[in-house]
């Protein structure tokens, strides 16, 4: 019995297509693994996404309303503003200036807005029913009011449409971001402030506003409706001017000599292994350092962008240091061996020829580096940036706090019908601002990108 | 080379600019507990709102114990001014304030605040009593006349009035203030209805995840609420009110925690708030006894002034005046 040629090739034939049905499955198995892999993430960002954009945009719309404000000379009694004299010296005008803000701080602000309600609501107000007239509008515009007058005292008798905020629970009831049936028991407002609420809303003096004091303001607690960002975005501004200023300088440059000129030897190992183990060392760790050394030791103030800006600085050193030198890395030996054969020196072969090929890289990951410190919260909870700051840091020096530590902070406050929804707005703005960073990232990359 | 000069005169500009500027800070600086700072917060704005010649001061937050440890790390510019608490000082800190050279510490108390138990509002209503918070948290707990583990896992196997629902209690971790109003006030009362255990085995809370310590503050509190929804939290009564469409408060013997039952001390579980002035930093930091003295006054924190609104048991008149007199003749912490 013989096996004759066409019954072994009929035999082989079969066995291939037996395994190649395998492979098939197999590599359509592996397919489908990647891509479901792939849309199971897709689907994760996109629900996060969906979610905060959900809660967040809303709120930057807030209720808002627009009245006329009689500036009532009746209650405004106030000397007019001082101006300088001539041969007065500038002390003390500043002196007497002072005083008549002191003075201009004095008036009863309040009751021009309360007369402004009643005008609006039309009624008459007296009494216990003041406080909840009074819940109607944010309590800091009272001192919007002051500012407005002081800038301007011609306004005095004077009638004016003023925007002002409602106050956060009011927002909070003409946005149904409570049950409106719950009983008054667990309302936050009294039954007559939402009676007047709807009867704003329904005569349009409250409107649905797009809210630049979530811009323009710092943070509050007596005012709840008016806090905003404009703190935290001034202290992060400073923070990361700080750590480009520092960080990228001392980064690239330490990077390029470790990649080019420094020898290889014992020392140059530790220093690459030491480099690559900071670069994983958690953020909370710098905090601590920062608050023993920059604070503890140096003095340097609490709470300060400066000391902010350092510790980040000393967390986005390493990621730089090692984007740079895999940047340098990548440039082909043959360009240096050209330079060198043409008679440049090292340096002219570094900085003529071999850091412009690399310039893409370097700045993706130097970017890439800032943004991850723009959005670093952990050590700077360690050096009192998580404090309660209602004023706009004017130098690195004065107390501020960052943008993620002010989501942080919202995310804490006990009004939670108001600040869940600001929370979420303030994760879009810094979301925005990281895209964006990312976006120039990209874009740096596409005009420098060089093809040998 | 060129670049290198450049760096250094960066540096040697920012030190130059620190160590001037390190020497002349003008912001009151606060840190402490997170039940004060919410009216800290309100205080220095309208403070800074009120004096245009100083700036507004920064309240940070970390706990009553946090607060008072970085206020006794020392005298100037880079520690800090006021340490809020809602307790007042151990002896053990105010010598390790006297070790760090901070020897001038003035105490001002400024309102009450009340503790109260809540629960979701979909959940069974709680009308509790210090014996049955002991009994729902001690560790150990007399069975047959023999101390064995807590046995207990349902609160209506403690009293057949609660409801039938799971233990859990989130109650603040050490750090706070809270923590050891709650021990005073609560469980310890609760443990004198239980003879067998006594002394500090009263403070010896069940480690079987029935009791849930909080280090954050009370919206994590409120989130462990969403997330067990059995649980019951212990929150500052400020809180509670800001968040009443979603809670539900217990009694306490019997009483509902208000404004009224807490200031006449009907409610049982209140503590007095204070905050802790740095003597030393009076007349260097711009500012500071004004704050101070503006926290204290009616318009800030008496009856119908905006901290009231915001939750704060005001003192009464003769309590407001006796603190003012005793910051104003710089009386300071002693230990006795």
């Amino acid at each position: 019995m013989s096996i004759t040629i066409e019954q072994r090739r009929q035999h082989r034939l079969m066995t291939i297509e037996k395994s190649l049905a395998k492979r098939h499955r197999k590599e359509n198995g592996f397919r489908r693994m990647g891509l479901a892999a792939v849309i199971t993430g897709m689907a994760l960002v996109a629900i996060l996404f969906i979610s905060i954009l959900m809660r967040g945009v809303p709120a930057f719309w807030q209720a808002t309303m627009y009245m006329d404000v009689y500036f009532d000379p009746e209650i405004i009694q106030l000397e007019p503003k001082p101006e300088r004299a001539s041969g007065e010296s500038l002390f003390e005008f500043e002196e007497r200036f002072l005083q008549w803000e002191t003075q201009a701080g004095q008036v009863n602000w309040q009751s021009l807005i309360d007369n402004a309600l009643e005008e609006a609501l039309g009624v008459e107000v007296e009494g216990p029913q003041l406080r909840d007239l009074r819940a109607l509008v944010t309590s800091g515009e009272r001192y919007a009011l002051r500012d407005r007058f002081v800038e301007d005292p011609s306004l005095l008798g004077q009638t004016v449409e003023l925007k002002m905020l409602a106050s956060a629970n009011v927002d909070v009831w003409i946005k149904g971001n409570i049950d409106r049936d719950l009983p008054d028991a667990r309302q936050q407002l009294s039954a007559q402030t939402r009676a007047w609420a709807d009867q704003l809303d329904a005569s349009g003096v409250i409107r649905n506003a797009f809210s630049t004091s979530l811009f323009l303001n710092t943070d509050s607690r007596s005012s709840l409706a008016s806090a905003g960002l404009a703190g935290a975005f001034m202290g992060s501004l400073f923070m990361m001017i700080i750590v480009i200023a520092l960080s990228v300088p001392l980064g690239v440059s330490s990077a390029i000599y470790l990649e080019e000129f420094a020898p290889k030897n014992r020392l140059t190992d530790l220093i690459e292994i030491n480099i690559n183990n900071l670069a994983a060392v958690p953020s909370i760790v710098f905090g601590l350092l920062g608050a023993s050394i920059f604070i503890g030791y140096l003095r340097l103030p609490i709470s300060a962008p400066l000391v902010g800006g350092l510790v980040l600085t000393l967390m986005t050193l390493p990621t730089i240091i090692i984007a740079t030198r895999a940047s340098l890395r990548s440039i082909p030996p043959s360009i240096r061996q050209a330079a060198l054969g043409i008679g440049a020196s090292r340096v002219q072969t570094v900085f003529h020829h071999v850091l412009p090929l690399a310039l893409p890289g370097i700045l993706t990951g130097s970017i890439l580096g800032v943004a991850q410190a723009l959005g670093e919260t952990a050590p700077l909870l360690l050096i009192g940036m998580n404090a309660f700051v209602a004023s706009v840091p004017a130098t690195p020096l004065d107390q501020s706090t960052a943008l993620p530590v002010q989501i942080y902070l919202w995310q804490g406050n006990e009004l939670r019908n108001f600040f869940e929804a600001r929370t979420s707005a303030a994760i879009i703005v810094l979301l925005g601002l990281m895209l964006s960073l990312n976006a120039l990232a990209i874009w740096l990359r596409k005009k420098f990108e060089t093809r040998w | 080379m060129k670049k290198h000069t450049l760096s250094v005169a960066v540096v040697a500009g920012l030190a130059v600019g620190v160590s001037s500027a390190a020497m002349a800070r003008d912001t009151i600086q606060i840190a402490g507990s997170s039940t004060v700072l919410p009216f800290a917060g309100i205080v220095a704005e309208e403070f800074g709102n009120t004096y245009s010649q100083f700036n507004t001061p920064v309240v940070g937050s970390g706990g009553s114990s946090g607060g008072l440890r970085q206020f006794c790390q020392g005298v100037g510019e880079n520690t800090i001014d006021i340490a809020n608490a809602s307790r007042s000082i151990r002896s053990g800190e105010v010598e390790s304030c006297a070790e760090n050279g901070v020897n001038e510490i003035l105490e001002i108390q400024f309102g009450y605040d009340g503790i109260v138990f809540a629960s979701r509002l979909d959940r069974g209503e709680f009308a509790l009593t210090p014996e049955h918070v002991f009994k729902a948290a001690a560790a150990q707990l007399p069975q047959n006349g023999e101390l064995v583990d807590n046995p207990y896992t349902r609160w209506s196997e403690i009293d057949s009035n609660l409801p039938d629902q799971e233990i859990v209690l989130v109650i603040p971790a050490s750090n706070h203030g809270t923590r050891e109003v709650f021990e005073e006030k609560v469980v310890h009362p609760g443990c004198d209805t239980v003879a067998e255990v006594e002394g500090d085995a009263c403070n010896n809370l069940r480690g079987d995840g029935r009791i849930v310590e909080i280090a954050g503050d009370y919206t994590e509190t409120l989130a462990r609420l969403d997330a067990q929804e059995d649980a019951v939290g212990v929150f500052g009564l400020s809180f509670y009110d800001q968040n009443r469409d979603r809670l539900q408060v217990a009694t306490v013997d019997g009483v509902t925690p208000s404004l009224e039952t807490i200031g006449s001390g009907e409610y049982p579980v209140s503590r007095p708030l204070f905050f802790y002035v740095k003597g030393e930093h009076i007349d260097v930091i711009p500012g500071l006894a004004e704050y101070t003295e503006f926290f204290l006054n009616e318009m800030t924190s008496g009856y119908g002034s905006p901290l009231e609104d915001a939750g704060l048991i005001p003192m009464d008149e003769n309590e407001r005046s006796q603190a003012l007199e005793q910051f104003e003749s710089r009386t300071v912490v002693s230990v006795d």
